[in-house]
């Protein structure tokens, strides 16, 4: 049997490799994807007093830290039974839209964009944030690395650092905000709409006015019906930052809604020799392999899953984009993978809406935000929405705040299952007779880079795009052929 | 562009950056010198960067020892393939950096070295509150799994977290986790000026975090330790004068104490500064030094209470490249 080795990082490690194995037929037998690295946070964080999570746990992800941050300081209210002022509720918030807001930018236009923006047949040395800017002009560039910076500048404001913040606390924050501060979150949160509002227009111009591009995002390659999951508010709008986790099956209908601490009852864990990385399911339905369909527990948790679970957006500019989507689409639940994308724009105008709504409050400058926790701490459940995925944190702790027991569901991992099967959907439309097409290479990559996967937080592909290299051995692991997006 | 950057180069050097056990913070760091990067590109052809650009790993293997002037390796060695990946670097690179905390100390993850593989292995795989009843057959991960189609292979997880240092020689190291902006690039103007200290120094400042703190500092007669839970701060007053650990007086100046400016002690990411051996009996011999007391039962009531985990607490950022380095095996 043949072997294909894809390692998305090029390197004999990395944070991620795909094997993909042909039949004697030179079809595709399988496709494996691992995830070759463990640090073992849950284990070593046992010890240590609980509130020092936000800070450690925002080290499992330099990419993401606020969204570790943010629910390791919501586990701690759970642990400490201890509930925030509104004030400090509504900073974690805010801090956390401005994140997001920060973070799907780099997204769509350094990582996913190229595909579409450039093309996906263009050639690969112009596939990339370069030839974005090429494309879309130096202007747009500009205000690209505009928003970036002033995200960060604006995190390492409240939060006290741009990488790894130091803030979070069990009943709210270390520190508050003048209004001073507030004027200039505001300001700069109005071009932060403005922003996102210009680039669900060049999503328009760009793709969707590309038939060609239209036809990549709603054919069958790209398509798995899977559960979804996503938090919701009480009236079933999409929240990053508070809610109940909502999961829908592939027909939309509502399998589950729950709150965090009753996650366990929901989602399960599976065990495979052959990765570092779990595969999380939902326990109702029960693992039945890298399958999808309602019988099969595999569920997607990422921007579209999210829009899926959900009923609407609450800010109003994103409910009108929203709906577009879903009326271009054909309704809900939508399935195309690369339609992922698109929902992660209308996500990037609801952070940005749900940023000046919040720097406009006229409670968010107040001083109560933080209570101080009287209670016995004990055991505690938070979540956030992280970018990648509903982000779980479980402690326990004995009566001095001691933890004693962790268990973290990462963002990224709860799409474990889903990206293997769309690598292995992709490699099977496209390899056939033991021939690797040239399109392989960039389709693979783009089934993989709609989830944004983040291993070991650390497949992140910045600010260029993911280097893919495809080895195809023969039998004694003798190197055949080595195809490569870039020249040698 | 600096003047350094753009003075006329001879040929352009050529540079790798790496990633081993690492967060991604100090690439998300590097990208933060902003248009200085391009002063970077002008200076050096980028041969690896596997977050950014398409450089290959037999590439570097092809490459002439020493054929890299410059590596910033990030992150630290706890498998296998990142072991296989210190060493290739080690070789090919003329001027190795131990670039951030992991690589330089051993970071947050380092505190995995108060366990060990087995350990991590069971409550990961096994007692992980979701995977428990799922996991009947006790599966792990393992080095090599035999597939109906063919034979899958992970890397080597090892029993201890390594640093950079620990693994091969290092020529210089860059402290942070992650290192601040302004840092990363003062360092970099050294190194395209030639202007570099002797072999094995940090490229830092030596003052501390608290040359940097605009607190003010009071007499330490600390009764009480405080958690951070436990008390809120006063926002102009010296944090450890509050009785928090701050960990400032130890830790090496070049963030400009941004976590007392947002009300939270220093947590002492930047490690010790020039002539400290073990960061963590600095700090903890500094701390020992604020108590008010001279009753010894007293002075362990202060510590037990208000320092309940002083491993995780002195040796946060630096147990894996500490005198410590790991917990001792049971013989």
């Amino acid at each position: 049997m043949k072997r294909i080795s894809i390692d998305p990082i090029t390197r004999l490690e990395g944070h991620g490799k795909i094997d993909i194995f042909l039949d004697e037929a030179g079809e595709v037998a399988n496709a494996y994807l691992q995830i070759p690295e463990l640090r073992g946070f849950e284990k070593f964080c046992v010890g240590r007093p609980a509130e020092e999570m936000p800070n450690l746990t925002a080290r499992i992800c330099g990419v993401c830290p606020e969204a570790h941050h943010l629910a390791a300081s919501k586990a701690l209210d759970a642990v400490f039974g201890v509930e925030p002022p509104p004030t400090a509720k509504k900073l974690r918030e805010l801090f956390y839209s401005i994140f997001y807001a920060t973070d799907h930018t780099t997204h769509f236009y350094a990582l996913g964009g190229p595909d579409f923006v450039v093309g996906p047949d263009a050639p690969p040395a112009e596939r990339n944030i370069l030839g974005v800017i090429k494309k879309v002009g130096m202007d747009v560039a500009g205000k690209v690395l505009k928003m970036r910076r002033d995200g960060h500048a604006l995190i390492k404001m409240i939060g006290g650092r741009a990488v790894h913040p130091n803030w979070g606390l069990p009943g709210g924050v270390s520190k508050g905000i003048d209004e001073a501060q507030r004027a200039e979150i505001e300001a700069r949160g109005r071009e932060a709409v403005e922003f996102a509002r210009f680039s669900l227009k060049v999503f328009d111009q760009v793709v969707l006015a590309n038939t060609a591009y239209v036809e990549l995002i709603t054919g069958d390659v790209f398509v798995h019906r899977t559960y979804n999951m996503g938090m919701v508010d009480a009236q079933n709008r999409t929240n990053f930052y508070d809610g109940q986790i909502r999961v829908t099956g592939p027909s939309g209908k509502e399998h589950a809604k729950y709150a965090p601490a009753q996650y366990r009852e929901f989602v399960a864990e599976r065990v495979e020799p052959w990765t570092y990385l779990k595969f999380p399911y939902l326990r109702k339905i029960g693992w039945k392999g890298l399958v999808d369909g309602e019988d099969s527990g595999v569920y997607k948790a990422t921007p579209l899953s999210r829009c899926n679970v959900a009923d609407g957006m609450a800010t109003p500019l994103a409910q009108a984009e929203y709906e577009r989507m879903y009326a271009t689409l054909g309704g809900k639940p939508i399935h195309h993978t690369l339609a992922t994308h698109w929902a992660r724009l209308v996500e990037l105008l609801y952070a940005a809406e749900r940023w000046v709504e919040l720097a406009a409050d006229p409670g968010i400058t107040g001083k109560d935000y933080r209570t101080l926790p009287t209670a016995t701490p004990s055991e505690g459940v938070g979540c956030v929405e992280a970018p990648r995925g509903t982000l779980t944190h479980h402690y326990a702790t004995d009566e001095r705040g001691i933890l004693t027991k962790v268990n973290l569901i990462v963002g990224t991992t709860n799409n474990n299952a889903a990206i293997s099967m769309s690598v292995k959907k992709a490699a099977q439309a496209l390899i056939h007779k033991g021939q690797v097409r040239e399109g392989l290479l960039n389709r693979v990559e783009m089934a993989f880079r709609a989830y944004d996967p983040c291993f070991g937080c650390a497949t992140h592909s910045l600010p260029g795009q993911m280097p893919l290299e495809v080895t195809l051995r023969g039998p004694d692991g003798q190197v055949i052929e080595r195809l490569s997006q870039y020249c040698h | 562009m600096s003047q350094t950057a753009t003075q006329p180069a001879k040929t352009k050097g050529k540079l790798a950056i790496y990633w081993a056990a690492s967060c991604g913070g100090c690439e998300i760091a590097l990208l933060q010198i902003d248009a200085k990067i391009l002063d970077v590109a002008a200076a050096f052809d980028v041969v690896l960067w596997p977050c950014a650009t398409d450089g290959k790993v037999h590439q570097i293997e092809q490459m002439a020892d020493g054929g890299i002037d410059l590596c910033f390796f990030n992150g630290s060695i706890r498998t296998s393939e990142q072991e296989y990946m210190a060493q290739l670097l080690r070789r090919k690179a003329k001027v190795l950096v131990a670039f951030g905390s992991c690589a330089s100390e051993g970071c947050i993850p380092g505190l995995a070295n108060l366990n060990d593989r087995q350990s991590i292995f069971d409550t990961v795989y096994k007692e992980g509150s979701a995977t428990a009843p799922e996991n009947p057959g006790d599966l792990r991960p393992q080095h090599e799994t035999q597939m109906p189609e063919g034979t899958l292979h992970l890397p080597v997880f090892y029993d201890t977290l390594k640093t950079l240092d620990q693994t091969v020689e290092v020529d210089y190291f860059l402290p942070g986790c992650p290192p601040e902006a302004e840092r990363i690039w003062a360092a970099i103007e050294a190194i395209l000026a030639g202007n570099l200290p002797p072999r094995g120094s940090t490229l830092g400042l030596t003052t501390t975090v608290c040359d940097e703190c605009k607190r003010k500092r009071g007499e330490k007669k600390i009764k009480k330790f405080y958690r951070t839970w436990q008390i809120i701060p006063d926002e102009e007053t010296c944090l450890l004068d509050q009785g928090l650990i701050c960990c400032g007086i130890a830790t090496r100046a070049g963030c400009g104490a941004l976590c007392p400016q947002v009300n939270s002690p220093c947590i002492g990411c930047h490690g010790g500064n020039d002539g400290v051996e073990d960061y963590g009996a600095r700090l903890s011999s500094a701390v020992a030094s604020v108590i008010d007391s001279s009753d010894p039962d007293e002075i362990e009531r202060i510590i037990a209470d208000g320092i309940p985990d002083p491993v995780g607490t002195f040796y946060r950022f630096s147990l894996a490249g500490s005198l410590l380095r790991r917990k001792k095996r049971d013989s």
